[in-house]
């Protein structure tokens, strides 16, 4: 599990790369976290497109950053998102909650 | 009632959570045996993250312990998986079936036996407090026309 970021005009892009279960989704929360609370940013754009899998955990890491984001009053959208990993957020009908591009 | 078998491995390992990628990739190769598309394999590997998650997350909360998969091929091009923990079990199966419902903490959704019963044709949980939990699901893999 990797992930990069870049900021612009208080954008935030953040990039995952390879398998996210609940082994890496504790770390990766946190990381997440800490990356907001530095760039404070008006809104975050998760890309999901380097990922190899993903299971419910990811579930957990979109819901907590749409909460840090709504905190900081700015928005979420998780992008490029892979076919394994949109069948598991289609499946908890996250899409009611967060925008899913 | 007992099905005959055309092959099965049986994987045993402790519940620490740098084995979930074993547990979901050893399944995986084992399946490939019946030429899943990858979307079948994508679904079978999250069924097995997630059963094999909640062995380590609420089986086995305050200790290592032992999991056991199962995973068997059956007549008709059926993949059977068996993940069996000796944890505390769980109180009220019926309950921790339902969507959203999680005693894990934020780390995790609530989703897991949603998604099991999702991705999987059937889903089946056997459980009892103080003695662990077996969880046996079913997928059969659709027969692809060769070229």
């Amino acid at each position: 599990m990797e992930m990069k970021y870049k900021t612009e005009n208080r954008q935030l892009t953040i990039t995952l790369s390879g398998e996210l279960d609940h082994h890496a989704a504790k770390g990766l929360m946190e990381s997440i976290d800490r990356c907001m609370e530095q760039n404070l940013p008006t809104k975050t754009l998760l890309d999901l497109g380097g990922l190899t899998f993903m299971d419910s955990s990811g579930i957990a890491v979109v819901l907590r950053a749409k909460r840090r984001m709504e905190a900081l009053a700015g928005t979420l959208v998780v992008v490029n998102i892979p076919r394994q990993a949109s069948r598991v957020l289609e499946t908890a009908g996250l899409g009611r909650y967060v925008d899913l591009i | 009632m007992k099905t005959k078998s055309d092959n099965y491995i049986s994987l045993e390992f402790l519940s620490r959570s740098a084995n979930e990628g074993f547990a979901r990739g050893a399944v995986a190769c084992f399946a490939a045996q019946l030429d899943p598309t990858l979307e079948e394999l994508g679904d079978i590997k999250t069924a097995v993250s997630e059963a094999v998650t909640n062995a380590i997350v609420h089986a086995y909360p305050d200790e290592l312990g032992k999991v056991v998969i199962k995973a068997r091929i059956l007549e008709g091009n059926v993949l059977e998986l068996t993940v069996r923990d000796w944890g505390r079990g769980i109180a009220d199966v019926d309950k921790a079936r339902q969507p959203l419902y999680t005693t894990g903490g934020e780390e995790r959704s609530g989703m897991g036996f949603t998604i099991m019963e999702s991705f999987m044709d059937s889903l089946t949980v056997r459980s009892q407090e103080g003695r662990g939990t077996r969880v046996t699901m079913r997928r059969r893999i659709q027969p692809r026309r060769r070229q």
